[in-house]
Order: C-alpha cells, then sequence, then structure tokens
C-alpha cells in the first residue's frame, strides 16, 4: 500500500486551500492575517517554556492519535477516546490516593499508569463489546461512555475524593509533591510523558506494520466478512485493536494526571481525544505520519493559546484550522479517486 | 406531587423538548433518505450562533431564524455534495464538520457572548388558551413550540401515507429499485438533507433565540449528539422520535427537581445523568432487537413481545451507502 503522502501535490494544495479559507475567517473577524499565522505556527517555538508547554500537549495528542490509527485500522471510529482518557486518569488517581510518605514513588508512577491502561482498555472494550453483541455503533455507545466518565469523575471530584471544606471544579485535593514527575529546570516539560508517547508510537508501528497480529487486524478493518472468511478471528482482533486504542488513551489519562494537573480535575481529556480523532482520520492506518501530523496540530493549538493576549482573537481558530485541513485533505483523496476512511 | 405541579412539569417538558423535535425531524428526513448527518452538533451550534448574531446586529427575528436556516442548509449541502457527489464515507466528513463547525461558532461568535438579544414571544393562542388542562399544555407557548408541535404529524403523514414520502423511504431502503422506476435519486437525496439541514439549523436558533437565549462557547453542545441518538432510539419512526425526545426531555427536568430536595447526589453529576440514561436505554433498546436474542424473545407472551417490536425496527437499509448508478 503506496502512501498517500507519495504525490505531495495534492495534499499541498488542500493546505493552501485550508489556509487560505482561515485567512478569511481572520480577515472577517478583523484581525492581523500575518500576525495571526506567525502565532498559529510559530508562537509554540519562541520560549523554552512554549516549546514544553508545546511537548507536555503533544505527548498525550500522540498516544491517543497512536491508539486511533490501530482501532482504524480494524475500521472502528472510536468516539470513546475521551471517555478512555478520562477513566484512565481516574484510575490513576485512585492508585495514587494509596501513597503514604515514604513510600517508593517509583511504585505508585508505574502503578498509576499501568491501571490508567487497565482501565482505558476496560473502557473501550465495553465500547467494542455494545457493537458487537447489542449493534449498538461505535460511535454512540462511545459517546454513552464518555457522559459516563465524564460523571464518574465529577462525582468523585464533587462527591467521595472531594476537597475538604470546598468541592470545586479546580479539582481534587492535589496529590503529594514527591508524586508529581520532576520537571526540567524552569519548565513543566516532565520528559517521561514524550518518552513514553514515542515509545508507543514504535511499538504500535511494528505491531501494525510488521506482524501478522497487524495484519489481521487491517484486513478486518478493510473487510469484517471477508477476513472471517479466510480465518482469522476477526471479532477477536477487533477486540484487541480497540483495548490497544483504549490503553493508550488511558496512559495519555494516567500522565496527565501525574504530570499536568497533579488532581483529579473533571475533564481530563480536555478535548485532545478528539483532536486524536482529527489526527487519526488524516493519517489513517498509517502509524509513520502520525508524528509529523500530531506535531503540528500540537505547534497550531499551544500557539493559539497567544492569540486572546497578544492579538485578542479567539484561540478557537486553531480547531477551525485543522478541521479545514482535514476535510480538504479528505476532499482531495476522494478526488483523486482514492477511497476515503 | 399535586395536579397543578404535574400540569407545569409537562407544559414545561413540552417546551424543553421543542428544539429537540425539530432537530430529530431533520436527522429523521435525511437519515430516512439515506445519508447520516452526523454533523448535528455542530451544525446546531454554527446555525444557532449565526442566527442568534444576525437577530442580534439587524433586532429581526425574521432574519435570525433564516440565517440559522441557511447556515443549516449550507452545511448539509456540503455533506450531501461530499457525501453523496463524492461518495466519501458520511461518518468521516460528518464528524470532522461537527468538531469544525464547534470552533467555528466559538470564532465567530466571539463579540456575541453574554449579549441580550431579541427572544422569540410568548403567544397564548387566544380562545384555545383558556380551555383547562389542554390550553395550559399545548396553547400557551411560543411559535416555535407550535412548530414543534405541527412538525411530527406532519412529517409521518408526509413520509408514510403519502407517494412523495413513499419516494422517500425507498431512497433509504433501495435507492436502486426507485432509479429503476426513473426517479433521480442523486436529486432526491440532495433535496432531503438539505431539507433535514435547514430543520436542524431552525433547532439551533430555537435554542438561541428561544429556549436558552442568547449565546455563550458552546452554548449547548452535545444537543445534537442526543438528537442523532434519539433517532435510533426513535427506530426512524416519526412517532416514536417523539416519544423519545419528550423521555429525555423529562429526564431533565426531573435532574433539575433532584436538585432542589436534599439528595446526596452532587449537581454536576445530575447534569450529565440524562445523557447517561439515554444512551443506556438506546443499547438496551437496540440489544433487544439483536439477531441473537430473538429466539428468546419468540418465547415470551404476546403483549411483551408486542412491546418489544414496537421499540425495535431495523435502520434504513441502505443508510450511509452511496448510491452508484448502474
Amino acid at each position: 500500500m503506496k502512501t498517500q503522502f507519495v504525490a505531495l501535490r495534492t495534499p499541498v494544495i488542500a493546505m493552501g486551500v485550508a489556509l487560505a479559507i482561515t485567512a478569511v475567517l481572520l480577515l472577517l473577524a478583523g484581525a492581523d492575517v500575518l500576525a495571526a499565522f506567525g502565532v498559529l505556527l510559530g508562537g509554540a517555538l519562541t520560549t523554552p517554556s512554549r516549546i514544553s508547554d508545546m511537548l507536555m500537549l503533544l505527548a498525550p495528542l500522540l498516544l491517543c492519535a497512536v491508539g486511533l490509527t490501530t482501532s482504524f485500522a480494524a475500521g472502528q471510529y472510536n468516539l470513546g477516546i475521551e471517555g478512555q482518557m478520562t477513566v484512565g486518569g481516574v484510575a490513576a488517581m485512585w492508585w495514587l490516593r494509596g501513597y503514604q510518605d515514604g513510600s517508593p514513588v517509583i511504585l505508585y508512577w508505574i502503578g498509576a499508569v499501568l491501571c490508567g491502561m487497565l482501565m482505558g482498555a476496560v473502557w473501550a472494550l465495553l465500547v467494542a463489546l455494545l457493537k458487537r453483541y447489542m449493534h449498538v455503533s461505535e460511535i454512540f455507545a462511545g459517546l454513552g461512555f464518555n457522559f459516563v466518565a465524564l460523571g464518574l469523575a465529577l462525582y468523585l471530584v464533587f462527591g467521595p475524593w472531594k476537597r475538604p471544606g470546598v468541592a470545586s471544579m479546580s479539582g481534587t485535593e492535589p496529590l503529594a509533591d514527591a508524586l508529581w514527575l520532576p520537571t526540567l529546570t524552569g519548565t513543566r516539560l516532565t520528559l517521561v510523558s514524550p518518552i513514553l508517547a514515542i515509545v508507543m508510537l514504535v511499538i504500535v508501528w511494528r505491531l501494525i506494520r510488521h506482524t501478522h497480529w497487524g495484519l489481521q487486524v487491517r484486513a478486518c478493518g478493510l473487510s469484517a466478512l471477508a477476513s472471517v472468511r479466510m480465518g482469522v478471528p476477526a471479532t477477536r482482533r477487533t477486540f484487541e485493536a480497540m483495548a490497544l486504542c483504549g490503553a493508550c488513551a488511558g496512559m495519555a489519562g494516567a500522565l496527565q494526571i501525574i504530570g499536568v494537573y497533579h488532581s483529579l480535575v473533571p475533564n481530563v481529556a480536555s478535548g485532545i481525544g478528539l483532536m486524536g480523532l482529527l489526527v487519526a482520520l488524516l493519517v489513517r492506518a498509517d502509524v509513520r505520519w502520525v508524528a509529523l501530523v500530531a506535531f503540528f496540530f500540537a505547534i497550531i493549538t499551544s500557539g493559539s493559546i497567544q492569540l486572546p493576549l497578544a492579538l485578542s482573537i479567539d484561540s478557537s481558530i486553531s480547531g477551525v484550522l485543522q478541521g479545514l485541513i482535514v476535510l480538504a485533505i479528505i476532499v482531495a483523496r476522494a478526488r483523486r479517486g482514492e477511497e476515503a476512511a | 406531587m399535586n395536579w397543578t405541579q404535574l400540569l407545569t412539569d409537562i407544559a414545561a417538558i413540552i417546551a424543553v423538548s421543542a428544539p429537540l423535535i425539530i432537530a430529530t425531524m431533520g436527522i429523521y428526513l435525511s437519515e430516512r433518505a439515506g445519508v447520516i448527518n452526523l454533523s448535528v452538533d455542530g451544525s446546531m451550534l454554527l446555525a444557532g450562533m449565526a442566527g442568534f448574531a444576525v437577530a442580534y446586529t439587524t433586532n429581526s427575528l425574521i432574519l435570525g431564524f433564516v440565517a440559522a436556516a441557511l447556515v443549516g442548509g449550507l452545511i448539509a449541502a456540503l455533506i450531501a455534495y461530499l457525501g453523496v457527489s463524492l461518495r466519501i464515507s458520511q461518518t468521516a466528513i460528518g464528524f470532522v464538520l461537527a468538531l469544525l463547525c464547534t470552533d467555528l461558532s466559538s470564532f465567530l461568535g466571539n463579540p456575541y457572548v453574554q449579549q441580550t438579544g431579541p427572544a422569540v414571544p410568548a403567544w397564548p393562542i387566544p380562545g384555545l388558551a383558556t380551555i383547562p388542562v389542554f390550553g395550559q399544555l399545548l396553547f400557551s407557548h411560543d411559535a416555535v413550540i407550535y412548530l414543534s408541535l405541527i412538525l411530527v404529524p406532519l412529517l409521518a403523514w408526509w413520509i408514510m401515507r403519502t407517494r412523495s414520502g413513499l419516494i422517500v423511504r425507498g431512497l433509504g431502503e433501495r435507492p436502486d429499485a426507485l432509479f429503476a422506476r426513473g426517479i433521480d435519486v442523486i436529486r432526491w437525496r440532495y433535496l432531503m438533507v438539505i431539507i433535514g439541514g435547514v430543520l436542524i439549523g431552525l433547532a439551533g436558533a430555537a435554542y438561541t433565540l428561544d429556549l436558552k437565549q442568547g449565546w455563550t462557547y458552546r452554548h449547548m453542545a452535545g444537543t445534537g449528539w442526543i438528537a442523532l441518538a434519539i433517532v435510533i432510539f426513535g427506530a426512524w419512526r416519526p412517532w416514536r422520535i417523539l416519544l423519545g425526545c419528550y423521555f429525555f426531555a423529562a429526564l431533565q427536568t426531573m435532574a433539575g427537581r433532584l436538585q432542589d430536595n436534599t439528595w446526596q447526589i452532587p449537581t454536576q453529576v445530575l447534569q450529565v445523568a440524562p445523557f447517561v440514561v439515554m444512551i443506556l436505554v438506546l443499547a438496551v433498546v437496540n440489544c433487544l432487537g439483536a439477531p441473537e436474542l430473538q429466539r428468546w424473545i419468540n418465547r415470551l407472551p404476546t403483549p411483551l413481545r408486542r412491546v418489544i417490536r414496537f421499540l425495535t425496527s431495523p435502520a434504513p437499509a441502505a443508510l450511509g451507502q452511496p448510491f452508484i448508478q448502474q
């Protein structure tokens, strides 16, 4: 399967169209278009602290996108990714609450990440089960479990795990300082998250592209019926692909808790999972491009955070630009006669 | 609970579900024609924002609703072009458009946040509004709610009882058979998707100009997905969809009521509870329709079986399938 990026002309034109529409929208909003693009595309790279913030966004985004390429390879639209990330955070927090001063911190970190992965995988498997045995489209099952996960996190933040005295949306009681993942001096960057993300990227890429298992998963994605006829255990492979995706999302959620929020907040996922879906739609099941596209999206998103202050432009233009890019490239592919995702 | 309280609650449920009914009817039309418009959540936000912005600047409610209908129709036309003509996966484009329109509504709607604009006035129907019970339940609302009350019987009659309605059903079940009988499947699908989009746009404006007046960041995000789920829950039958809308609105009203009592459930949990219950009910209803369970269901007593048959019926056979002319 030749990659769709071999002929670079079409995607470049598509990108141009997306950028042009964004420019028009910025003009309509009365903004300085060039300055806005400068901040969007370069704002995230100006200072070490901004670069570190961008990397801290990139890590969970990459994890979600990598997981989603697996579920996409199996032909599943895993819209439940946000919920899987949330329960990953909840499970990590549950594990970390057992911490007492003096216990080995490293065990708690490893345990939290493993708990997160396990819970994320379970959450994804629930969706897969509903789809396989109860004929609920995975899109709505996933959305449903997103709401369940959000309800669970809200319940814990405002109920049993609430900060003594004041329960608020800002989260539970912060973790003990010892449990915070160490950061590079002067920044909020913890090296563990990006490194784990890259490790998962390599593992999943090897699995999908270079193993018999990956071949079978992709076969299920192309045609479940045909793959069953060829002797592929399609149900099992689909479940495994979904579980792997959930595990990646759960890991992202757990890392957000120990590396970024340092407490359980209601929206652990905060739209990162949905952004991961956009990345996955763009690269489809081709893991090699995930890193590049996720990097680009992370730059745009963290750059846009400066827009309201620097140029008084609403930061949601980053989501608009990302959506337009994905839409334009999907359309460009279709016009070239390729089958869409 | 006393009698007047119950009446007030039911009237409130009828009012609250109005935009939901309008949106689900739009989805219903387009899915009956075989096209999934997954962008509903974003479409409603963008159309609602546009409707509010136009009504706010021109101070004209009519223009606001027209703008919302236009935006909804345009998004639907784009979906029809990409999904019906270019035959791109309707799920993929619908999802991308849902996210894109949500962000677009936040970006373009920024200047209108927290502004006070015009709102649809209450309009009790003279004469009818004074009838006991029914007057309060059905005839003491405003134009948007009356539209929602008329829409379902109208569409049910059109789709189920007329010849052109038969064509619409055919689009979703056997488009090739329609084509063989000389009907332009592509053009009909475009038409249905766009009419559906117009209704979805109107539903967005029904929120910003009537039921949840004004505009804020992601004003009524989530309701679009619920509307899509209700259409599945309603098994693509207008009256059952109406039932689903009222069920969801009742859950929301109940969640609001529970907050007043001294229950130990945090408010924030109650706010997501209706969404959760709705999706769980959808799962159970879908489950009952699973072929694996049919043997078991057939052994049940007849009245129970009738209820289950009422709740489950299959999706339009050609839903989401592009039509390729032979």
